[in-house]
This record gives C-alpha cells, structure tokens and sequence, in this order.
C-alpha cells in the first residue's frame, strides 16, 4: 500500500495544517491599532485615574492602596475597565 | 531641490538597510543622483550592505563636528555613477548627532544631489527621529507580521506629529509602505497576513512587495545591493519598486505562490527542485 501514500502525501500534508493564524493577527492588530491611534499623543489616563479612586474611596473607608487592581480589556466594539477595590471586613476594622 | 526619503519601520530586523541601498542603488541606476546616509550611530550597517565599508574614512559624526569636510566623508560608489554613501559613525554616541548638525549636511547634499535617502535606526529615539525629521517622503518597510504592523503605525503617528512638515503645519510627509519577506505560500495557507489586510490595517499606498528571497542574505554577503541582482525575485522587485517612485506604471508581481507541481511533475520533475 506504501505506494498509494506517494499520492496521499499532500492532501494528508494540507488536512495537518493547523487553522490559519493569520486570520487572528489581523483581528488583533485591528483592535490594539485603533486603540492606539485613539490615544496617540495623549498621556496614559489609567494611572491617575487609579490613583484619584483610590482617594474617593479612601474617605470613606480605610483602604489598603496595595489592594487595588484595575484590568482593562480592549475591545473591537467596546471595552471594559474593571476595579477591584478590597475592603476591609469587620474583623479588620474591629482592631 | 533634492527630495528627502526616511527608510523606517519603528520595528528592527524588518529590511530598512536592505531597502536604503536597494533603492538608492535603483534610484542611481535610473540616473537620479542618490546620495543615502546612515543614521544609526553606534551600529553602522550600511557601508557593509552597500559593500564599501573597507573605504570608510569619515563619518557624519565628523561632519557635523567639523572634524572632516562632507565632501571628504561622502563615499562614491565605484559600481553606479551619481551614488554616494554618507556613513554612520561606529564609536560615538547618538547625542553626537544633532539636528543643526543634520539640517547642515542635508542642506548642503541638496545642491548635488536629487534624492536624499536617510537609512533610520530601528526604535523611535534620537536617531530615528532625526532621521525622520527632515523627510519629505516616507518609506515604510513592514513585514507582516503582528509587532512589525504595528510598530509601523506607530511610526505613521510620528511622522504625522514629529517631522519638520508636521512642525510647521505644511503638506504632511508623503507616506510609502514598503512589504517585504513577503512569502505567498505561506499567505496561502492561511500562515500569513496577506497583503491586504496589511494595506487595509496601515491604509497608506503600496510602494511595493518584496518577496522572501535567498538572494537578499546572498547579497550582503557579498556587500551588493540586492537590486543589482536582476535575476532575483527580490531585486526585480526593487526594480519594480523604484520604478513606481519614479512614476512608472508596474503591476505588482511574486504575490503568488508558484504552482505546485502535478503528478507528473511529483513522478518525473524531481520533486522539490529549488
């Protein structure tokens, strides 16, 4: 049968390949680029803003600043800024 | 008036010296005279490409210091008429550049010359941005790939906000993309971003596509500017290239893979003949 594989040998070569990638690079180089011509020419703003929360916040309970996580997601359509601020509980507050 | 042409990529390692003496080396042999010069100090790159480095005397640094006349730095090339080579320097550090310095010798080289093409350093420092600062068109040579498109949009920004036309509110750079290590076969099968995603993700016009080629490493092994090569896929792309900077009308070509051989040929051609 070996001899038959001679003719298989390409359609097997093609059926391995795994999906193309370069359908991904184009959707992320879409979605990073236009993030990055939006904020061309102005200062990162997450760092501040970070900072400013933390202050709010920081009035009204005592907050560890070390505790505090902003995860930003870029997206195609719409993007999504997530803070996470821990506060202390009752045991904590009670020392 | 000379024309200033900046080769760029933000990104390293794309083909930006390659493509300077390509296209200078084009631009010399349709009788234009070119004058291309390296501005990445510290690590000149140029002089070997272009295969005079053993006859480097002066460099730019020298120049703007006053330490040799332009004349005496410049570096003719012995194979095309009207081409001439201005080295980086090698040891000194890039605050030597300076841009009164640079603005000096580009007046100066536009009384000879008719193109001025300023090979960049990769990143977006000092030198690239001098590099970049005096241009009236950019070159911008990607390959594609995800960090190389994107770092030449980043460079787009830059010329858009930091060149002199930018600065002073005139017609903006004329913007060129140059796509090189382009290989079709693996476009085909899905491996590679094709060309037109490229184009339609930077949307600046098509200079040229420079496929992957053996003969570019050939090439700088034997410090001859690949477009000297005719026999190439590579150089005669460069041709291409350069003819349609000039104004000519060339389609593009090598954005295909060449035709797999059949069964006939698989049983009798030898298969993978290179």
């Amino acid at each position: 049968m070996s001899w038959l594989n001679f003719f298989r040998a390409q359609k097997r070569e093609e059926a391995q390949q795994p999906p193309g990638t370069a359908a991904a690079a184009k959707d992320r180089l879409q979605v990073i680029i236009s993030h990055e011509r939006v904020s061309r020419g102005r200062d990162d703003f997450l760092p501040k803003l970070q900072q400013e929360l933390v202050q709010v916040v920081a009035r009204y309970v005592a907050i560890d600043p070390g505790k505090v996580q902003v995860n930003l997601e870029r997206g195609g359509d719409f993007s999504t800024l997530a803070i996470d601020i821990e506060l202390p509980g009752p045991k904590a507050q009670a020392h | 008036m000379a024309q200033v042409i900046v080769v760029t990529s933000g990104k390293g390692g794309v083909g930006k010296t390659t493509s300077s003496a390509a296209i200078a080396t084009g631009l010399a042999q349709r009788g234009k005279k070119t004058v291309v010069i390296d501005f990445d100090v510290g690590l000149r790159n140029l002089d070997l490409i272009m295969g005079v480095e053993r006859r480097v005397v002066f460099d730019i640094v020298n120049v703007i210091q006053g330490e040799a006349k332009l004349q005496q730095a410049l570096v003719k090339d012995k194979r095309v008429d009207g081409l001439a080579i201005l080295p980086a320097s090698q040891t000194r550090d890039k605050d030597a550049l300076t841009r009164e310095g640079v603005a000096t010798i580009i007046e100066e080289l536009s009384k000879d010359f008719d193109y001025i093409l300023c090979d960049s350093p990769a990143g977006i420092e000092k030198g690239a941005l001098l590099a970049l600062y005096f241009a009236d068109q950019a070159i911008v040579v990607t390959n594609p790939e995800v960090s190389s498109v994107r770092d030449s949009d980043r460079i787009l920004g830059v010329l858009q906000s930091k060149s002199k036309r930018a600065e002073e509110k005139k017609e903006p750079v004329k913007q060129h993309l140059l796509l090189t290590r382009y290989d079709p076969a693996r476009v085909e099968r899905g491996e590679m971003l094709k060309l037109d995603d490229v184009l339609e993700i930077l949307a600046i016009p098509l200079l040229g596509v420079i496929p992957e080629s053996e003969s570019v490493l050939k090439a700088s092994n034997s410090g001859n500017p690949v477009i000297m090569d005719s026999d190439s896929t590579a150089g005669q792309a460069y041709s291409d290239a350069v003819g349609r900077f000039l104004g000519d009308d060339r389609p593009h070509r090598f954005l295909e893979a060449p035709k797999k051989p059949g069964l006939f040929g698989r049983l009798f051609g030898g298969g993978r003949a290179a």
